[in-house]
């Protein structure tokens, strides 16, 4: 347990350069401006690695970074996705806190490989002590010659500034991201063109998770293979869990991939006394819901989720107890996508609001009886049908919810009050 | 309209972004000046801004209007920005914004009549394991319970 992004965790000051140094930290970074190592050594390593996006798309990183015309003669970008809003979500807030020098080799080293001289860390807005612990760490490196213009006289160049947003879910979106970068709304843009071509002011891209950025020197320093063993198959390496709800040491946990979902609520100090696991929403909001049964037989990797009917997503375990009015989760859920819908598409912007609309009413008690059909419909309508994931992220809540605990729907439905708090 | 230190502080931000992309700092432009002005935006102080970064009114407007951070309406001194996600919902935030509601004479949306305080009940911010969580200013206050509410509350000048 914490051996990559929380290895320092139980050190004085982790956040600290002399901290992250003390544990080997920049080592790979000092390697590189020494010209010690090359851009496909890199890539190779991460591939070997098995490590795949952490933000949810689980996207394979040394893939991702090979797409980028590094040789193109133009400027070129690492921005790093610290926009974290997936209900459920809370493990890059405290990378940033707790390691933010992490994040910054990360970085560094994505812009070697990509020739990108220059990168951004876009963190939502509201996480003020994050940013302002990443500044400071910003500082450190700075100051101890770590960035810069030609750093420590090699040929290397890299730059790097903070960006906050102002409150929209959306922006954790890539491209989404990018128009907030460049001070727009936050609204999705078309791929193609794939920001690797076409990204921040119209050059080539490359947007990793913090995450995934804080995974980097380690896995670099210690080896590819290294990371994967700790994992299973196609699961490479650790990975951070928030496990939050009716748990009763709610925690972030970094853990090897492929940990059976039964051990992690262990480590979370089980479900609150007298009461019994109902559900489980395995890798935040947006995944689908899960009965107790089927998820006390999973583990937690990529295809351990899937297989149980779920995803990974960002590892946000929310897991509610049988006092949870499954109606009342949905309509929670579904007034968040309503709100955080940019709006750009109609099916997720009109979609959302009926979504929130027709469980509010049932929540009131003026529930139809064809309203689980008309959920199941627009749910439909909206999947696949919007420019981001958004749309899906919206959608696949609903179906799961009704397809797993469709009675309580029926009871509220037809009775006007809660099957489970009356 | 705005001051000499918040142009410096907008400044800091422009630098950040390459020549001719002074746009991108506009987020953060449009909060510092609503930080000076009774933390709201006017279609005055929007344009503003939108005038300092050489970009369009409407460009800045949208912005201004997109994101959840900026105000268009009076708000207290302090805005306690109340969690209500599924993380926090399920430990109890409801029944917390309640007593809130309760203690303070307001409801959420309303601001208390001596202008100190008012309640928003947010979407995620992003602090699960703490739940419930709420925001006031730069602060997170998290694993909160009516007594740590009203502590807190109490102390708010």
């Amino acid at each position: 347990m914490n051996e990559v992004c929380f290895k320092n965790l139980d050190q004085k000051d982790p956040w600290s350069l002399k901290t992250y140094e003390a544990s080997g930290g920049y080592s790979v970074w000092r390697k590189i401006l020494k010209g010690e190592l090359t851009p496909e050594q890199i890539i190779d390593e991460l591939k070997t690695s098995g490590l795949r996006g952490r933000g949810g798309a689980g996207f394979p990183t040394g893939l991702k970074w090979s797409f980028m015309p590094r040789n193109a003669n133009m400027q070129k970008y690492v921005v790093c996705n610290s926009d974290e809003g997936e209900p459920g979500t809370c493990k890059d807030r405290d990378i940033l806190r707790f390691n933010p020098h992490s994040v910054i080799e990360g970085m560094a080293i994505g812009g070697f490989v990509m020739n990108a001289t220059k990168g951004y860390n876009y963190i939502r807005g509201e996480f003020m002590e994050p940013f302002y612990r990443f500044e400071d760490a910003l500082k450190e490196a700075y100051d101890a010659g770590l960035l810069g213009e030609n750093i420590d006289g090699s040929s290397v160049s890299f730059d790097l500034y903070t960006h906050l947003g102002a409150g929209a879910y959306i922006c954790g979106e890539e491209t989404a991201l990018l128009e907030s970068l460049e001070g727009k709304k936050g609204q999705p843009r078309f791929k193609p063109p794939f920001p690797a071509n076409i990204g921040l002011f119209g050059m080539p891209t490359t947007i990793n998770n913090t995450e995934s950025f804080a995974s980097v020197p380690d896995i670099l320093a210690k080896g590819g293979q290294w990371f994967a063993d700790i994992g299973v198959a196609n699961s490479g390496g650790c990975k951070l869990f928030s496990v939050t709800g009716h748990v009763n040491k709610p925690e972030n946990f970094e853990v090897p991939m492929g940990l059976p979902f039964k051990d992690l609520l262990e480590m979370a100090g089980g479900i609150r006394e007298g009461r019994t696991l109902k559900a489980v929403i395995p890798g935040g909001s947006s995944t689908p819901v899960l009965t107790a049964e089927v998820a006390m037989g999973m583990t937690m990797d990529y295809d351990g989720i899937e297989k149980a009917g779920s995803m990974l997503g960002a590892g946000s375990v929310i897991i509610m107890d049988d006092s949870t009015c499954m109606v009342e989760a949905l309509t929670r859920l579904a007034h968040f996508y309503y709100d955080e819908s940019c709006g750009q598409c109609t099916p997720c912007r009109e979609g959302t609001g009926w979504l929130y609309r027709v469980l509010k009413r049932i929540m009131d008690g003026n529930g139809k009886a064809d309203d689980i059909d008309l959920l199941m419909s627009v749910q439909d309508k909206i999947m696949g049908n919007t420019i981001c994931a958004l749309g899906d992220a919206a959608a696949m809540p609903v179906e799961s919810f009704l397809r797993n605990f469709r009675e309580e729907f029926e009871y509220y439905i037809e009775h006007g009050k809660s099957m489970v708090k009356g | 309209m705005i001051s000499n230190k918040a142009k410096k502080q907008i400044d800091a931000w422009v630098a950040k972004y390459p020549e001719g992309h002074q746009s991108s700092a506009v987020m953060e432009a449009l909060k510092i000046v609503q930080a000076e002005n009774d933390n709201r935006l006017t279609s005055d102080t929007i344009q503003a801004v939108a005038d300092y970064l050489a970009m369009p009114g409407i460009a800045a407007a949208e912005v201004a209007t997109f994101y959840e951070n900026y105000n268009h309406k009076p708000v207290g001194k302090h805005t306690i920005r109340f969690c209500h996600n599924i993380s926090c919902m399920l430990n109890g935030s409801d029944e917390l914004i309640t007593h809130l509601e309760n203690k303070l004479g307001v409801k959420t949306g309303e601001v208390t009549p001596d202008g100190l305080i008012n309640v928003k009940k947010v979407e995620c911010l992003g602090a699960c394991v703490g739940a419930p969580m709420f925001q006031i200013g730069d602060q997170y206050y998290e694993n909160l319970t009516a007594d740590k509410i009203d502590e807190i509350v109490d102390g708010l000048k």
